[in-house]
């Protein structure tokens, strides 16, 4: 058994820094590199697109990052687990499997596949069979929203990923699994942790929850002493190097910019928590509050102590559904009185809305540069602003009264109140609402497909 | 005296549907119990009215000096059907470093939190 493995991170979300990946390959020594490519909203975004395209659906990042590195990755075998999968997981590799072959690879690594994510088709059986699939956060039952549902997957964990990797597995390639699955993964295959010890598999969630968000746990948006970060241009993103006994350190290469030091770990860790004494995953209850950090010198921070609890009985389902409208409009108003000219202007927006008979479920209006971030605590606006950016939006069920909504934003230029640009990018576009349903399913519902296959 | 909690603390926020996450970060050890002591869920409720329409939780983690909170109904909906320019929450944290909590004066001289 080695005495510790090298998990790099390579991607926070979809949309992240396009060379971070290859940095970490090429920047010093690595033996996996993990890419989290699905936020919650990710996945109905690549709905829409294998709606429109059966092919897509996956992050397309993801292709040409690998006709990058693949051949650095089989020369130093590094291996790679990615959700890069999206809602298309065996549509992404065949695209990493051609682009294997393009490059000569072909026969000389294997790509493993998670499925079983996506539950879209047995939705139905499982409503008739009383799983009510209810709202975790509002209670409301699955069949108010039934018809207008786009895409249901649960989130997998860490033990399909293991299977690929034990079975030769270079690159795994999954749709909804966990971020903390895809560093938790290697550690367990690594080691041969047990699927009973909690507590080291809680070391490697937590371990996963750090690395997820990218360069957020090695300076980036980091408030502690922010002006002193070194060098974000070049930021390293973080690296965790695990030890078989459920410690380990976090780090980033030599020679790049931003920082990890305790209060960087300590940001990444309360990220989008809930209740830190149960973090809960498919592979584990890990408690935050067991967690121990000490300074480990430049840029290393040593994590230890971690206590974890049995899985729950339950998987997370993410599902989405179409839920309407929504069209933003933005005009800048400039000084003198800008935030006046930007009040009047909505005044005068709202009024025509009303006139023209316009129902919506919301509109909202933010005045950027005033106090569009931190409403009132922001104080009243100063007289003396130097502009301001109105920003109206408003949802609704109607796409036409959406629709007519964006016609109304221009007119305001020539009709409104004086010292107003900033319309340059044309009318405002309507996009389609598809909105996220969290749920709970019992385990024993849902059966993860491995499949491992040479490219 | 009034202390502001950017003197005192870091931060991070972020998002859960419609439930904005702020895990407030003690800058010094020594500042943790009166974060504890001042920051309740009550403050920060009223801290963030009409903006948090929900309940408010706080969670302590006193291995990390930290304490989380939970602003339920806060983020205009959640994810893709909120209209807000932060419909991640990722500014709460900034919004609740700008409270004032009251030292008095002997507790704020020994943590040297003078003027």
């Amino acid at each position: 058994m080695k005495e510790k493995i090298r998990i790099a991170s390579g991607q926070g979300f979809w949309g992240d820094m396009l060379d971070a990946p290859v940095q970490q390959v090429r920047g010093g020594q690595i033996d996996y590199l993990m890419l989290d490519y699905l936020a919650e909203v990710t996945m109905s975004i690549m709905q829409k697109q294998r709606a429109r395209d059966p092919r897509a659906g996956y992050a397309r990042d993801f292709v040409p990052l690998m006709r990058e590195i693949l051949p650095d990755c089989v020369a130093k075998n590094i291996r790679v687990t990615a959700n890069a999968g999206g809602v298309n997981p065996v549509g992404c590799a065949e695209a990493v499997r051609d682009v294997a072959r393009s490059l000569g690879l072909g026969g000389r690594l294997r790509i493993g596949t998670v499925t079983g994510d996506d539950i879209m088709g047995r939705l139905d059986e499982f409503l008739s069979r009383g799983i009510e699939l209810r709202n975790m956060d509002t209670g409301e039952p699955l069949s108010q929203v039934r018809d207008a549902i786009q895409s249901a997957n649960v989130y997998l964990g860490a033990w399909p990923m293991v299977e690929a990797l034990n079975g030769g597995a270079q690159v795994v390639i999954t749709g909804r699994a966990t971020d903390t699955g895809l560093t938790l993964a290697p550690v367990i295959h690594e080691f041969g942790w047990r699927a009973d010890d909690w507590d080291r598999l809680s070391a490697g969630t937590i371990a996963g929850h750090i690395i997820e968000c990218g360069a957020q746990a090695s300076g980036g948006n980091c408030q502690y002493d922010w002006q002193s970060i070194p060098d974000l241009a070049n930021v390293g993103f973080p690296i965790v190097e695990a030890a078989p006994d459920g410690t380990f350190v976090v780090t980033k290469h030599e020679g790049t910019g931003g920082i990890v030091s305790i209060p960087s770990i300590k940001e990444q860790l309360v990220y989008e928590m809930g209740d830190p004494h149960e973090y809960i995953t498919p592979d584990c209850v890990a408690d935050f509050t067991s967690i121990r950090l000490v300074d480990a010198g430049r840029n290393r921070v040593r994590v230890h102590g971690i206590k974890g609890r049995p899985a729950t009985e339950f998987l997370k389902v993410s599902i989405s559904y179409s839920a309407g409208y929504k069209a933003v409009g933005t005009l800048v108003y400039s000084w003198p009185d800008a935030y006046a000219k930007a009040r009047a202007a909505d005044g005068i927006l709202r009024a025509r809305l009303e006139r023209l008979g316009l129902r919506f479920d919301q509109i909202l209006t933010e005045f950027v540069g005033a106090n569009a971030t931190h409403g009132r605590l922001a104080g009243e606006p100063s007289a003396d602003l130097p502009e301001v950016q109105l920003r109206v939006g408003v949802r609704g069920a109607d796409r036409a009264s959406v629709e007519r909504f964006t016609k109304e934003i221009a007119p305001l230029i020539l009709t409104g109140p004086p010292g107003v640009t900033g319309f340059a990018g044309g009318r405002p576009k309507v996009e389609e609402i598809v909105a996220y349903w969290p749920a709970l399913i019992p385990k024993t519902e849902i059966e993860a497909r491995v499949e491992v296959t040479e490219a | 005296m009034k202390i502001q909690l950017t003197k005192l603390a870091h931060a991070r926020s972020g998002d859960k549907g419609d439930t904005a996450n702020v895990g407030l970060i003690a800058l010094r050890e020594d500042y943790y119990p009166l974060l504890v002591r001042e920051v309740t869920a009550a403050r920060v409720k009223e801290h963030f009215a009409g903006v948090c329409r929900g309940a408010v939780e706080r969670f302590e983690l006193a291995n990390l000096g930290a304490l989380n909170f939970l602003l339920h109904e806060s983020l205009g909906g959640g994810g893709t059907l909120s209209l807000m320019t932060d419909a991640q929450g990722k500014t709460f944290s900034t919004a609740l470093l700008r409270m004032l909590i009251d030292v008095p004066d002997e507790e704020a001289r020994v943590l040297g939190l003078g003027q």
